[in-house]
């Protein structure tokens, strides 16, 4: 599991003999052990969902926001360290405003990944830096479709149909495998990453209480990076939880 | 009379007629080729389309000079912007940028252009960006000072969605218009048209072009005038 280092992973800038940086490889442990965040791809759009642990019963709902907007038609979801997942949404969105005064139109989300890789990288490059415990789930809608990218503390970053990171991210992804997401609304698809969200946490018992946080861009949407519609978020959860039940009865 | 050769390292301008026209699949760019310095026409057969892109091209009036040191950059930066997308770049980031240069040293600039090209997202567009660093998108823009002459004949002959052929014939006949009045234009006609199959460089020299009103036939010299026998040289 948790392979130990001895000596070699005292700093990001030391690789082991078997050309491993464990300081990366212990950043990502940070993320693993977060909450479950999950990105779709569906036929028209993204939606972005977020299991957001609640530690204390006097919490505000809705404080802690975990889905940022980054710019008019893309928003980022982070799983780790919530205050490393600040600084990156921050520099993303600095990166997509001061792309669009140069070149005069909104980022393509491929370029605003890319920078964000970039960024995320540049951290495990230097022995006065720690590598971000953070990672990203970036879903855009640019001229060229809809797109959605994951961006891991180490730098890498992948366009992906369906992603999941957190504590959940193994159910997660097997239960996104096996659903038809061509084929798929954001509408379908809202309902679906509640069903996977509630899944994936209703296994992990451990874990009491959580808030659902979704955001979606989408044609239904204009386009624009929104959070879910209280109403269509409130229909999701329900078909979620009658399917859950219907699960549990067999 | 007293010949001057004018003074030959004034600045070189470009008197010039510029003209860019969208039609349906594309659109045209236009100009004449003539470089002035003073009253001397330093090239009398100028290229003033630059290629940016393969698929944005810019007609340049003004300041020889700054017009080139604008498209030398802009050339720069779309090539890097090119290589970082992964595919050719859109007309309207190229005429951004050139609004970008055009805009913030506009001071010590003193160039307008046309930029005009085929994207796959919006097909052909032309963008006018004149002395100040103004950037106005537009179905056709003309420019330079030869264009002057040019305002009232493109109210009267442009239309929406034309053929490949009538944009062209259009900026043909209109850059010869302001050939004809515009001292400061003159030599050749060159077009280049741009849609989705690529670029097409056209050349009108000047016995091609139409005459217009009070236009003499060029004559090849007085002295086959006189020898073909006709008492009267000066006809009217």
């Amino acid at each position: 599991m948790s392979s130990i280092g001895t000596g070699y992973d005292l700093s990001v800038t030391t690789f082991s003999p078997d050309g491993r940086v464990f300081q990366i490889e212990y950043a990502a442990k940070a993320v693993d052990n977060s909450g479950t965040v999950v990105g779709i791809k569906c036929k028209d759009g993204i939606v972005l969902g977020v299991e957001k642990l609640i530690t204390s019963k006097m919490m505000l709902p809705g404080s802690n926001r975990r889905i940022h907007a980054v710019h008019r038609h893309s928003g980022m979801a982070v799983a780790g360290l919530a205050a490393d997942g600040r600084q990156i949404v921050a520099r993303a969105k600095s990166e997509a405003t001061n792309y669009e005064s140069v070149y005069g139109e909104p980022i393509p989300v491929k370029e605003l990944a890319e920078r964000v890789a970039s960024y995320v990288h540049l951290c495990t490059l230097y022995w006065w830096l720690r590598p971000f415990g953070s990672g990203v789930i970036l879903g855009g809608y640019d001229r060229d479709g809809p797109q959605l990218y994951m961006v891991e503390p180490s730098g890498v970053s992948y366009r992906y149909f369906g992603a999941a990171i957190g504590k959940g991210r193994q159910a997660a992804k097997t239960e996104i495998e096996k659903l038809k997401l061509s084929e798929m609304t954001c509408r379908q698809g809202v309902i679906e990453v509640a069903k996977i969200r509630i899944y994936g946490v209703h296994d992990e018992a451990k874990d009491k209480a959580f808030e659902l946080e979704m955001s979606w861009v989408c044609d239904e949407s204009n386009r624009q990076h929104q959070k879910v519609p209280d109403d269509i978020l409130e229909e999701a959860k329900a078909a979620a939880k009658a399917a859950l039940e219907e699960m549990d009865a067999d | 009379m007293d010949v001057s050769a004018g003074d030959l390292n004034a600045p070189h301008s470009m008197g010039t007629t510029i003209i860019g026209v969208t039609y349906d699949g594309g659109v045209v760019l236009g100009a004449d080729s003539r470089t002035s310095t003073g009253m001397y026409v330093a090239n009398r057969a100028s290229d003033k389309i630059t290629k940016l892109t393969d698929n944005v091209y810019m007609c340049r009036s003004g300041s020889a000079a700054d017009s080139q040191i604008v498209s030398d950059y802009v050339r720069y930066f779309l090539h890097q912007h090119t290589i970082q997308l992964g595919q050719p770049s859109t007309v309207k980031v190229a005429a951004n940028l050139v609004r970008l240069l055009s805009y913030n040293n506009k001071n010590m600039l003193q160039t307008g252009l046309i930029i005009g090209g085929w994207d796959k997202y919006e097909g052909g567009k032309i963008y006018g960006i004149p002395l100040g660093g103004t950037i106005l998108e537009q179905p056709f823009a003309i420019g330079g000072s030869g264009s002057s002459y040019l305002y009232g004949f493109f109210d009267q002959a442009w239309k929406e969605g034309m053929t490949q052929e009538e944009a062209e014939q259009l900026v043909v006949k209109a850059v010869s218009l302001a050939i004809a009045r515009d001292g400061a234009s003159g030599g050749v006609v060159r077009t280049v048209t741009i849609n989705s199959e690529g670029v097409t460089r056209k050349f009108y020299p000047g016995d091609k072009l139409s005459l217009w009103h009070e236009e003499l036939e060029p004559q090849n010299s007085l002295l086959d005038i006189l020898s073909t026998g006709s008492p009267e040289p000066m006809v009217s």
